[in-house]
């Protein structure tokens, strides 16, 4: 049972976003301490190219409609990306700045020029003439809200079928509320629904409709489901009560953030708690277990520090909340008393001779088990790929992820994919899937003989202009 | 979207944004790319008479590590040949017949120079002349440039000689090396000028090296005056631009303005909108940044006329000019006291500092709401700045130093005394306004109290 000092007061407080919107004076400040580098390496860094100087600028000129426009007509799904981007991995990592002093704080300033349209309901773009074309989207996240509003800005109507309650995928169900609250995502479904794409939730294709239907009745059909549910450990004890599944125990403090949090208190938690694997999800749940009200919380990993697939600055974040992380350790049976757990024993592991991914192979220390108490185990190790729902469309797969070609479209010239789904390589990241959505709906536009938007003066205007008309040389020849 | 379509007496261009005459516009090269990115029109850089340039030619004003707030210049006109810029000026027209391509032209002082002049210009198909009355070194000590736009009879005498030769618009470009720009302007507009532009260059020396005592721009040891531009002069050509705008031999005979000085964002531009600017031109900002700013200048002049809920950049323009008044005719009685905001306040004290030692005394440091002595403060509280507001004399600069947004504010009191500006005082009770016994008791009667 959760700490009984845990009060409602200091939920709302420990669930708010661990940073707050900038002020005008700070955004300001940080806006104009922006170089403006032309062709900047910001612009190359994001995955979705969108042109940071210039919406920068844009803030720094107190013009939020322009850099919003900036953002969005790159991304639609930048609402969530200015939060949930890990940008120093990304533009951050790439400003030029970060060698000479400090970097820019490109995701808040983003942010806090998405937040002013999203707030005033300003219209950024206009609406696309009709073109008659009709597109199914699979998947209501990030890469088929992409799709469905890049489709949208073309004039293709995209109807997105999603089986959850709720709109917005990992955006509204996965990503820790301390970096995404739940409103900014289904503010950026309305965002989407506004530019003329249509979504329906509660519809679970393969149930409430069929594959069949969706290439029956539409023009051309995009899978951007996302990945399955979690795999079993495999290790005795799996079934005791306690033992739960890291993406629903966040969507429990998604759904609460909702409704104003007050359901934070009814969420089952631990008070020494196991999380089990060492991804981004798994520090997200370590993260919410323990401003829960877990006393305890420890992160167990078979592997080291380097095989970790979660970011430093989220290693860093977890640590600093106080959560222990058991590097070269693996669960090897589930404790319980009673049909509730117990403790997890464990085997200390090392690193042995390189396996065929070339990372070195962790083996257990002979002798080295121990056991580690614990009411709640929270597994976070990886997501099972959708598999019957691939074949449901006849499109091939590869380990898994759907096959797809350069422009995304799988083995069916029909059907498209985007988002996780298609993640075999590369990081599964909001960004990434926002860009596939980009990807898709240019190939499926061109597929279905719809001309491109005409782009707006000046849309790449921060880089290199390209295809010019004219062919005069400089003086210098 | 608002319409950001211009027309300059004539001369028509997508938007108000013209490139001014200056390095950026040298070459057939710089102005296509320049039209590529959107910019409206393009002033191609002065043509004339023959020159040689220096090393080095610019020199900035930096400022709190912010560069080039201002940059200063002794580079000349053109030194390309002058047949070189007129082939290349008629086939930028001819491949952007929908913008404004405006050719500066100096030359020198004799009538026949410059009726040469604007027909080779005229030839190109260019839309129309801009006379550099303003380059405030090298070429005004050979007689042309400032050396005109700083005569009146002179700028008269050959805008004269150009209008009477000219078919298309005439751009009288004057010098802000002036004490006062109206007259130069009465005599562009008395020769009949199509339009006017301003300003051009400041007189200035960029900066002084204290290690070796050399002068910037350093030209291999020596240093001289050139011509200073950048955001640091906007206020300068924003006040010049407005004793135009508000003169009434101009409002009699009004010819459109072309704006310049510092104009780095859509917000500058609208400023120069406001106070009577038809046109926008832009150097500094391309000089520093590139073309590119051609975007957002259009995009946030647009959003904001939107905003303005004005279709056009026409609405909004001289939009601030019955606001251009004097002292004469403030009202005097109107009164303003600084409030601070103790929510928002950072106990910087620079409000403290600033009013106690540079202005009027006005400001308390509290703590715990009781005003220190700073003779015996022992420096054991954290102060908080508190206005007195009956001795505030509403001078506004405690506000202007604050570091923080809104945090002190001007607000509006009750006037104490009936409505009277200083020429009704002159008008109706002269010895006032020449006698400071008459002033001390007319103070007493109304009830002002200076301390």
């Amino acid at each position: 049972m959760p700490n009984e000092e845990v009060t409602l007061a200091h939920l709302q407080d420990s669930f708010s976003e661990t940073y707050p919107r900038y002020t005008k004076n700070e955004a300001t400040v940080e806006a104009n301490r922006c170089l403006y580098c032309f062709d900047a390496p910001c612009i190359t860094a994001c995955p979705t190219s969108i042109d940071v100087p210039t919406f920068i600028r844009q803030i720094a000129n107190d013009n939020l409609l322009g850099a919003a426009t900036t953002i969005l007509e790159s991304n639609l799904i930048g609402h969530s990306c200015g939060r949930v981007c890990p940008v120093d991995e990304l533009c951050v990592g790439a400003c030029v700045l970060g060698a000479e002093h400090r970097p820019i704080a490109i995701g808040r300033l983003q942010r806090y020029a998405t937040d002013h349209v999203f707030e005033t309901g300003a219209s950024v773009f206009e609406p696309a003439p009709a073109t008659g074309k009709r597109v199914a989207v699979v998947g209501a996240g990030p890469a088929g809200l992409s799709t469905a509003g890049e489709l949208a800005k073309r004039g293709i109507e995209a109807t997105v079928f999603e089986r959850s309650e709720l709109p917005g995928g990992l955006s509204t169900y996965g990503i820790v509320v301390l970096r995404e609250p739940t409103n900014v995502s289904l503010e950026e479904v309305e965002f989407i629904k506004s530019l003329g794409a249509k979504v329906r939730t509660g519809v679970e294709v393969g149930v409430d409709v069929t594959h069949q239907e969706l290439m029956n009745e539409y023009d051309a059909v995009v899978i951007a489901a996302g990945t399955g549910p979690v795999p079993p450990l495999g290790v005795p004890g799996e079934e005791l009560e306690g033992v739960i599944e890291a993406l629903p125990f966040i969507a429990a403090t998604k759904i609460a953030d909702k409704d104003g949090r007050e359901g934070l208190l009814n969420i089952p938690v631990g008070n020494e708690v196991i999380v089990v694997g060492a991804g981004n999800t798994a520090v997200d749940a370590a993260t919410v277990a323990k401003r829960l009200g877990a006393e305890r919380v420890t992160m167990l990993y078979r592997r080291s520090r380097a095989e970790m697939t979660a970011y430093d600055f989220e290693v860093d974040f977890v640590r600093g909340e106080g959560v222990d992380i058991r590097l070269l350790t693996q669960p090897i049976e589930i404790l319980g008393e009673n049909g509730k757990v117990t403790g997890v024993r464990c085997v200390r592991m090392r690193l042995g001779l390189p396996d065929e991914s070339g990372r070195r192979r962790p083996e257990p220390v002979p002798g080295s088990e121990f056991v580690l108490p614990a009411d709640q185990v929270i597994k976070a190790i990886g997501q099972e790929k959708l598999s019957a729902l691939f074949s449901g469309f006849g499109v091939e797969s590869i380990a898994g992820y759907v096959k797809v070609d350069e422009e995304l479209r799988t083995s069916n010239p029909k059907v498209f994919a985007a988002g996780d789904c298609v993640r075999l390589t590369g990081q599964a990241l909001t960004v990434t899937a926002a860009e596939d959505g980009k990807i898709a709906a240019r190939a499926i536009a061109r597929q279905l003989g719809v001309p491109e938007p005409a782009k707006r003066p000046g849309a790449t205007r921060g880089r290199f202009l390209h295809g010019t008309t004219n062919d005069i040389r400089s003086v210098h020849g | 979207m608002a319409d950001l379509t211009t027309n300059f007496a004539g001369v028509k261009s997508p938007n108000p944004f013209w490139l001014a005459s200056a390095p950026p516009t040298n070459s057939a090269y710089q102005i296509n790319k320049a039209f590529e990115y959107g910019w409206g029109g393009a002033v191609w850089k002065t043509i004339g008479d023959p020159v040689l340039n220096v090393c080095n030619r610019y020199g900035q004003f930096q400022y709190g590590g912010n560069r080039l707030i201002a940059i200063n210049n002794v580079e000349l006109i053109s030194d390309r040949p002058i047949e070189v810029n007129l082939k290349e000026i008629r086939e930028i027209k001819k491949l952007w017949p929908d913008r404004a391509v405006i050719v500066s032209a100096m030359v020198s002082s004799n009538e026949q120079a410059w009726k040469t002049v604007v027909q080779q210009i005229e030839d190109t198909g260019a839309d129309a002349i801009e006379l550099n009355y303003g380059c405030p070194h090298g070429m005004s000590e050979r007689g042309m440039g400032a050396a005109v736009g700083q005569v009146p009879e002179y700028c008269e005498m050959i805008t004269g000689w150009v209008t009477s030769a000219a078919s298309i618009p005439v751009i009288v470009k004057l010098t802000p090396n002036v004490t006062n720009i109206v007259p130069p302007a009465h005599a562009a507009l008395n020769a009949g000028a199509n339009g006017i532009s301003l300003i051009n260059t400041i007189n200035s020396i960029a900066g002084v090296d204290v290690d070796n005592f050399e002068i910037f721009p350093n030209v291999g040891g020596k240093g001289s005056h050139g011509g200073y531009a950048g955001p640091a002069v906007r206020p300068i050509a924003l006040h010049m631009l407005s004793a135009i705008a508000s003169d009434a031999k101009y409002q009699s005979q009004p010819v459109p303005i072309s704006g310049m000085g510092g104009v780095e964002t859509w917000r500058d531009a609208a400023e120069f909108l406001l106070l009577g600017a038809t046109s926008i031109q832009v150097c500094t900002a391309v000089m520093h940044y590139g073309f590119r700013i051609i975007h957002e200048l259009c995009d946030g002049l647009s959003n904001w006329l939107d905003e303005k809920g004005a279709t056009s950049i026409e609405q909004v323009i001289g939009g601030s000019v019955p606001r251009i008044s004097a002292y004469g005719d403030f009202d005097l009685s109107f009164r303003s006291v600084a409030t601070i905001d103790e929510d928002k306040c950072i106990q910087c004290n620079l409000c403290y500092v600033a009013c106690d030692e540079g202005a009027h005394q006005c400001i308390d440091l509290t703590a715990d709401g009781v005003r220190i002595d700073p003779a015996t403060y022992d420096g054991s509280a954290t102060l908080q700045p508190v206005v007195r507001e009956e001795d505030c004399v509403g001078c506004d600069l405690c506000s202007l130093v604050c570091p923080v947004d809104a945090c002190i504010t001007m607000v509006e009191r009750p006037a104490k005394f009936p409505t009277v500006t200083w020429n009704e005082l002159v008008r109706n009770r002269p010895d006032v306004t020449t006698d400071w016994d008459a002033m001390v008791a007319y103070r007493k009667e109304i009830g002002i109290e200076i301390h």
